[in-house]
């Protein structure tokens, strides 16, 4: 993984670049020692490290705009992070950059149950949103499975998603507005908490741009009530082209359920041997969620079951109480754990076209073969987007090296099958170099004109999203 | 290359491309364009600006002088899978090709785009392309999602004649920026729109609406607000004649909501139930605003939160008459002819939807931004369409 070689001019100042920002943030809001910056040195893509130049936390809107405005003065790459959580190194630092935590940016700002909207800083968690408002028994439904963790700026950066996406969007369909400071310092607003901001949908633009327009310090998000309640139930079958039949059946049917989660035989014999949620003995295991009162859960769940009767079941397991229905889901959330204890691993993220279910999964398989590494299928089959999970030895020198490119091969194979490199975690470092299999380079000139306007110095976290060579020019040109 | 009598699939090698010239008295009065590559071409080679029509339905924005780019024999629906829930049409695609497509599948396009040709006293055929250009959706938006939430790709040539892609054609796609939503309700200022990509949805088993009359406008969006705000998953909330709340989906899901729901509304009112069939055309006269079409005045299309429309209301001139939508988020008002009812007195925006050309042209038809904003959108325009040629002045 190749990334630009740090500028010798923006290393040399750092003590400049350090006593600047100490004039216009507190202390204790800019980390500078060797030591202390480590603590920034990665995101949840473990596998590539670069200690930052420095790290800032500011507080507040003004100190994001006073930080950005004197690295922007001074030519310092700016590498925003929310929480850090990003698997696909969407807040790897440079050795030149500054990494902007958005941590201390979380306040509940306000919160409206009458207009259903929340307004909170960009680094409150996920979680910690619904938590702000379930009293009320409200919820916010993008739900990544890093909720616990990750913040609400990283989530705009790459419009995550989550396993209710299905029924409930993803966080671009859920995000009303934004406070955003601009690399040059400017402070705009977009949006707020009416729906369908004014002009150019600029919001639909941000969400997703993975840090490399401006930093969002505050955001308006939509709230919703509560479901009754939710019952899962659990479908087993022995054959992985027959479980993909039946969720094309399901959603054809009209049903629409709020998950659809799949998982292959090396995930079901993992997980079950690591939490013992007691799933069947199958190649292919659906959970599906239904939402509801207690009667139309009932009504809807008839429904589903008869589909996946028809699909020579080895087992369907219906939940009788909350008890049963963790235990469904017990396994399936414990699947990358349960992975990560008995291997390192890659997790890809391509979505497909529900349709080609049954051939990339069988590509997938012969990829492992040829390759001699695990793979473990775990996903959202509702809506295609796949989780395979390639096992592969850290300590094994070109083991990681063999695993990249057994990754690129099946993400290119999800290209290939109508669909694209990634559906929710975002592009970062990982499948940079991989956008020319999907896109012309018309199609990359195209986004790359939007940073231009954005930040025509491509100081924020420049060295993301677009291949290095087709972003050189213009990284070169700005310095 | 643009005649209509070579108007086939294939479309001609780059390199027979005709001089600008011959193509310019070709163009002067019956060219037809049928596929991408003509399209191309003939923004590539335009001269001057150009006003991209494809249904001709929703003449709204600033006017714009310039030849006219008609995209309407961009036809065909390329792709449909109705198990993955998407569809892909290129951009002339009638409306109602589409809809006729998805209800053989018994689906549809949730966010249930509003037909402008009632309240614009438009004829022509609505194109998908045009749904799209001007982010069209219906009261359906408040619980699935405008136009722009239902856009998984996008297809488009930009002002210099470059064919570019955006999305794709599946429900999660995160690679790269999303050019799709900026051009989803660009009005063809950064592109023209060629070829869109749609997730679609399952069409419910069957509805309900609940009626309650006699309310004021703060007490309906009181009313429409309980309702959104409740489990029952309420898909229409508006308030015109009496207010009215829509459930949707198996019989006895809905049948049991409708109960619980009334029950909710007690309080506001008696309430009316029409079950299935009952309600008639009713969604779509609130959609497609049937009740002011036939009022002389300006047709302004105001969003802003639920909980302000009240004082939205009240500052609007003497004689307004409105329609509420989205619980009251979206205000449809027929004000008389000329007035401006901006600066609003509250947050959010404004259209001016119908009006006379005088006062198309005297009143900004879409909200002026601040300066920053202005400053990116002139940005973005000026690298989409350095030339300045796609619908210049349109959105402002």
């Amino acid at each position: 993984m190749d990334m630009p070689a740090p500028s010798p001019a923006v290393l040399a100042r750092k003590a400049q670049i350090v006593e600047r920002l100490q004039g216009v943030l507190p202390a204790t809001a800019v980390i500078h020692s060797e030591s202390e910056v480590r603590a920034y040195e990665c995101d949840a893509l473990t596998a590539y490290k670069c200690p930052p130049l420095c790290a800032v936390l500011p507080s507040t809107t003004e100190e994001v705009a006073a930080a950005l405005k004197i690295c922007h003065d001074m030519g310092v790459p700016v590498v925003p992070r929310g929480s850090g959580t990003s698997l696909a190194g969407g807040a790897l630092p440079t050795a030149d950059c500054v990494i902007l935590g958005t941590a201390r940016l979380n306040a509940v700002i306000e919160t409206n149950y009458e207009d259903r909207y929340i307004r909170v800083g960009s680094g409150r968690t996920n979680l910690s949103v619904t938590g702000a408002v379930e009293a009320m028994d409200f919820f916010y439904a993008p739900d990544p499975s890093s909720q616990l963790a990750c913040a609400i700026a990283g989530n705009i950066a790459m419009n995550s998603g989550g396993a209710h996406c299905l029924k409930y969007g993803v966080t671009t369909n859920n995000l009303l507005g934004v406070k955003m400071v601009l690399m040059d310092g400017t402070v705009t607003e977009i949006g707020g908490a009416h729906l369908d901001a004014a002009g150019l949908d600029l919001l639909g633009l941000i969400c997703g741009s993975e840090g490399q327009l401006g930093v969002v310090t505050e955001a308006t998000l939509r709230i919703l009530r509560k479901p009754e309640g939710a019952r899962p139930v659990l479908m087993a079958f022995n054959d992985n082209e027959v479980a993909g039949a039946c969720v094309a059946d399901i959603i054809k049917a009209g049903v629409l359920p709020v998950a659809i989660e799949f998982m292959d035989r090396l995930c079901i014999e993992t997980t079950e041997n690591y939490a013992q949620a007691g799933y069947p003995d199958s190649e292919a295991l659906l959970i599906v969620e239904v939402e509801g009162s207690d009667a139309e859960i009932d009504e809807q769940l008839a429904l589903i079951l008869d589909i996946a009767r028809r699909h020579d079941p080895v087992e369907l397991r219906e939940a009788k109480d909350a008890d049963e229905a963790a235990r469904i889901w017990l396994g399936r959330k414990s699947a990358f754990g349960a992975i990560g204890q008995i291997s390192d691993y890659m997790c890809l993220d391509g979505t497909i076209p529900v349709s080609s279910l049954p051939m990339v999964l069988r590509r997938i398989g012969e990829l492992s073969e040829e390759y001699g590494l695990k793979v473990g299928n775990v996903f959202h089959a509702g809506d295609g987007n796949m989780h395979p999970l390639i096992c592969y030895d850290a300590n094994k020198p070109g083991d990681l090296e063999l695993c990249e490119a057994m990754g690129a091969e099946i993400l290119k194979l999800c290209v290939d099958a109508g669909g694209c490199l990634t559906g929710e975690h975002g592009v970062g470092i990982e499948k940079r170099d991989l956008m020319t299999h999907q896109f012309a380079p018309q199609d990359l000139e195209a986004q790359m004109a939007v940073k231009d306007v954005f930040d025509p110095l491509w100081l924020l976290n420049p060295a993301k999203v677009f291949p290095l060579d087709h972003s050189e020019p213009r990284r070169i040109a700005a310095e | 290359m643009l005649r209509a009598e070579q108007g086939d699939a294939v479309p001609p090698p780059r390199k027979a491309r005709r001089p600008p010239e011959v193509f310019l008295t070709q163009r002067s009065d019956k060219m037809t364009l049928t596929t991408e590559h003509d399209v191309a071409e003939a923004v590539k080679h335009a001269t001057g600006a150009l006003r991209i029509k494809g249904g001709g339905t929703r003449d709204i924005g600033a006017l714009v002088t310039g030849e006219t780019l008609d995209v309407s024999g961009l036809r065909g629906i390329s792709l449909y899978e109705p198990g993955a829930l998407t569809l892909v049409a290129q951009a002339g695609t009638p409306v109602a090709e589409i809809e006729a497509a998805l209800e053989a599948e018994n689906q549809r396009l949730a966010f249930e785009p509003m037909d402008h040709r009632v309240l614009l006293g438009t004829d022509g055929t609505p194109t998908i392309g045009g749904v799209v250009a001007a982010n069209v959706s219906g009261p359906r938006r408040i619980a699935v999602g405008a136009c722009r939430d239902h856009m998984l790709g996008v297809r488009f040539v930009d002002g210099a004649g470059t064919i570019i892609k955006n999305g794709g054609r599946v429900m999660k796609n995160v690679t790269g920026y999303d050019l799709v939503k900026l051009l989803t309700g660009s009005y063809g200022t950064l592109g023209v729109l060629t070829e869109v990509s749609l997730k679609v949805l399952p069409r419910p088993e069957t509805g309900a609406t609940l009626v309650v009359h006699g309310l004021d406008v703060a007490a309906a969006v009181s009313a429409m607000s309980a309702a959104l705000g409740s489990p029952f998953e309420v898909t229409g909330a508006a308030h015109a004649d009496a207010t009215y709340i829509r459930i949707e989906g198996f019989a006895a899901s809905v049948s049991y909501r409708t109960k619980e729901l009334s029950q909710l509304l007690t309080k506001f009112g008696e309430v009316e139930v029409l079950e299935g069939e009952a309600a008639g055309t009713l969604w779509d006269d609130l959609k497609n605003v049937t009740g002011l079409a036939s009022l002389s005045g300006d047709i302004w299309r105001i969003s802003v939160q639920p909980s302000a429309a009240p004082d939205m209301i009240a500052a609007l001139p003497e004689g307004a008459n409105v329609q509420l939508d989205w619980g009251g988020g979206l205000i449809w008002a027929c004000v008389p002819e000329g007035s401006d009812i901006r600066p609003l007195p509250v947050a959010g925006h404004a259209t001016l939807v119908r009006a006379s050309e005088p006062t198309r042209r005297a009143v900004p038809v879409f909200e002026p931004q601040d300066q920053v904003l202005t400053t990116l959108t002139r940005g973005l325009r000026a690298r989409f369409d350095p030339r300045g040629i796609l619908n210049p002045g349109l959105m402002g």
